[in-house]
């Protein structure tokens, strides 16, 4: 067995050994730790593959901003993991089934001749980094669209402010020269009443 | 890899380009600006539409031009079409103007923003020669739409409106990606040149096509609001705001116009005999949809939401016939153009007509009121009758009494499905356009015959009431010269096509 072969190994079985705990650990903030292992390994696997763009990507944008958002709201939320895991049996068989059913379509997917890559497309010429031709071609034949993207992206961001931000209104904010020349006649009502007799 | 890297030719891009800098350079100078008004973006971004009217003007040459790897495509229909673009988003602005301010939560400079950037959505829409830019242009007007019907916050209406106009039109885009990625699948391009090359050589499987034609169509046709995809119109014409209503009524439809004609005309012309019938169906249930249920309308801008879906359906008769044209007795390039150009000609006489007649509700509309019950038009004669005769004109140019502007449009359609000999399509657009004719022209009874309601004078600006004159003048004047616009249309089409 050759080095690579057995890295993949290795990497693979920290890959099922975090799954498990995702769904295993009692502790939400350790289920979510094991998640960031999990998307890390799968990483590493990606590197092994040659496909340095994706793992890269994921990474940055599952580890480095999805998990932390998400752990943060694990950590804010008081879950009650006991009160989740009530009826874990009753709904065991439905678990199994619809899991059985995934890893069936999978296997007709994969197994089907229309989905095999050919062996001569699978080797990738030494030199080639898909980092580098991804980055190539988004900035030369998809300079456009690549642009565009970004615009609608900032549509996004700007209707997202006009649409949520209310101004600093319902802070404790006071403004101090206001608070200097407020007068007294401002804050007090004199009423003219007719006395009244018990 | 990057030995063989050409800079694109940037000059037939350069409106886009002065566009997207300008709405950044307005975006970060908002900041800034202290006027509650906001005088100075409202300057500013009214500036940035001439000066790229202008740029269109000067660069354009009226030959074919592709650039950014052939995704961008720069021809007479584009500068035309862009052209009025900019003029309409000009005069959409003016006329919301006074009504934005009056609103608070709209009085922002956001508002400029996004309807620069609604625009740049457009203009990509109007070149696109690709399926990656045309979802990208319409992903990104119809985003900046969403955003400023939803901008009036306070409103539980204009709330609603936003939300129903934004789940159907993220299904709606669902649908053209999907059919997009099928007819990709097909062919194996997305490039629409490419594209009418390759089924020109035939050998793509045609159930896949004809499959993702469907949903290419149904996803069209949510775009330009025709029957059955029509539900969200009214509802959004009515929940939006006035202002953003008029921008959603108006210069969309020149950017809807523009990716019919190169997807299905250009692009999956081979299938004419397919979407041919399909746009046929669209076309005749709009008519009877939208004539016949604006009868039953008491709001005017309801009113007008089902005139606009009638509106398209005629349009599309125009788009239909120019395929018949070409099919019966071989090609006839001649009958062809002559029916692109009645319906684009159709296009911009209703985008005219519409932007007055939202306009003379905005002229209306003032703090707190917002005049779009055709209650309130009760009596405007004895009120102010100058601008009683401009909603006149409008209302009957869009019932198409000659002679005005959209007598000729519907006329010279009609002209068009006569002569392709489609007989029973002319009989019945004429059956449903006569039963249009009583809804536009009760508007024009309630104005003259009946008494005021509402006896406020009219505080429009001045600059408010001079645009809606001229415009209402211009449909009379291009009633009278209908010729004008047709050979622009005829010029721009004939070397696009």
């Amino acid at each position: 067995m050759d080095i690579p072969t057995l890295t993949f190994f290795a990497f693979a079985a920290v890959l099922i050994f975090a799954s498990m705990r995702v769904i295993t650990a009692r502790n939400p903030v350790h289920a979510a730790l094991h998640l960031i292992l999990a998307f890390f390994t799968c990483g590493a696997i990606w590197a092994l593959l040659q496909a340095e763009f994706l793992a890269i990507a994921i990474i940055l944008v599952y580890v480095g901003a999805v998990m932390v958002l998400f752990l943060f709201v694990v950590m804010m939320l008081d879950i009650n993991m006991d009160r989740i895991r009530q009826g874990f049996w009753k709904h065991l068989p439905l678990g199994v089934v619809i899991g059985l059913l995934m890893v069936l379509e999978m296997g007709m997917v994969l197994g089907s001749r229309y989905f095999q890559v050919p062996a001569a497309d699978a080797i990738e010429p030494a030199n080639v980094s898909n980092v580098k031709t991804l980055g190539a071609l988004m900035f030369s034949d998809y300079v456009y669209p690549f642009e565009l993207a970004s615009i609608v992206l900032l549509v996004g961001m700007i209707a997202a402010i006009v649409l949520t931000h209310r101004g600093p209104k319902n802070t404790k904010y006071i403004n101090p020269s206001k608070q200097i020349a407020v007068k007294a006649q401002d804050r007090v009502r004199v009423l003219q009443m007719p006395v009244e007799k018990e | 890899m990057f030995e063989n890297f050409v800079v694109p030719n940037l000059l037939p891009a350069l409106p886009e380009l002065f566009l997207t800098t300008m709405a950044l350079v307005i975006l970060m100078l908002d900041l800034v600006v202290k006027s509650p008004r906001r005088t100075p973006i409202f300057v500013l971004t009214q500036a940035t539409l001439v000066v790229c009217a202008l740029i269109q003007l000067v660069t354009s040459t009226g030959e074919v031009a592709f650039t950014f790897s052939n995704m961008f495509v720069d021809d007479l229909m584009a500068d035309v079409l862009k052209f009025f673009l900019y003029a309409t988003v000009i005069v959409v602005l003016f006329y919301s103007r006074g009504y934005v301010l009056d609103r608070e939560p709209m009085a922002k400079g956001e508002f400029y923003v996004l309807a620069l950037f609604a625009t740049l959505g457009m203009m990509v829409m109007i070149s696109a020669n690709h399926f990656l830019t045309l979802y990208l242009g319409l992903e990104l007007l119809s985003l900046s739409l969403y955003a400023m019907v939803a901008m009036n916050r306070d409103s539980v209406v204009s709330t609603e409106a936003a939300m129903k106009y934004f789940v159907l039109g993220a299904l709606a885009s669902g649908m053209l990606l999907y059919g997009m990625s099928m007819i990709y699948g097909a062919t194996g391009t997305l490039e629409i040149t490419e594209l009418t090359m390759r089924l020109a050589s035939g050998g793509a499987n045609k159930s896949v096509l004809i499959f993702g034609l469907v949903f290419l169509v149904a996803g069209l046709a949510f775009k330009l609001g025709v029957v059955p995809f029509h539900m969200w119109i009214p509802d959004v014409y009515h929940g939006a705001p006035t202002g953003v209503t008029l921008f959603i009524g108006s210069a969309p439809k020149l950017a809807a116009f523009a990716i019919v004609m190169r997807l299905l005309v250009s692009g999956l012309w081979t299938l004419a005999a397919d979407w041919q019938n399909m746009l046929m169906i669209l076309a005749v249930l709009s008519m009877a949809v939208g004539n016949l249920a604006a009868i039953a309308q008491t709001n005017l801008k309801r009113m007008l939401a089902y005139s606009a879906i009638s509106h398209m359906g005629f349009m599309l008769l125009g788009i239909v016939t120019g395929v018949v044209a070409r099919k019966s007795g071989g090609p006839d390039p001649v009958l062809a153009l002559n029916a692109y150009s009645s319906a684009m000609f159709y296009v911009l006489a209703y985008v005219m007509m519409t932007a007055c007649a939202f306009g003379m509700i905005l002229l209306l509309a003032r703090a707190g009121f917002e005049a779009d019950e055709l209650e309130d038009f009760k009596g405007l004669n004895k009120r102010s009758p100058w601008f009683a005769g401009m909603m006149l004109i409008v209302m009957f140019s869009m019932a198409g009494i000659p002679f005005f502007i959209g007598f000729f449009a519907k006329f010279s359609v009609l002209q068009a499905v006569v002569i392709s000999g489609q007989y029973w399509l002319a009989i019945v657009a004429v059956i449903f356009s006569l039963i249009g004719a009583f809804y536009y022209l009760r508007v024009v009874k309630i104005m003259y015959f009946d008494a005021p309601v509402d006896t406020t004078p009219i505080a429009a600006p001045l600059d408010m009431r001079v645009l809606v004159s001229a415009n209402g003048l211009a449909i009379a004047l291009f009633g009278i010269f209908p010729q004008w616009l047709m050979s622009i249309c005829a010029a721009a089409l004939k070397n696009s096509l």
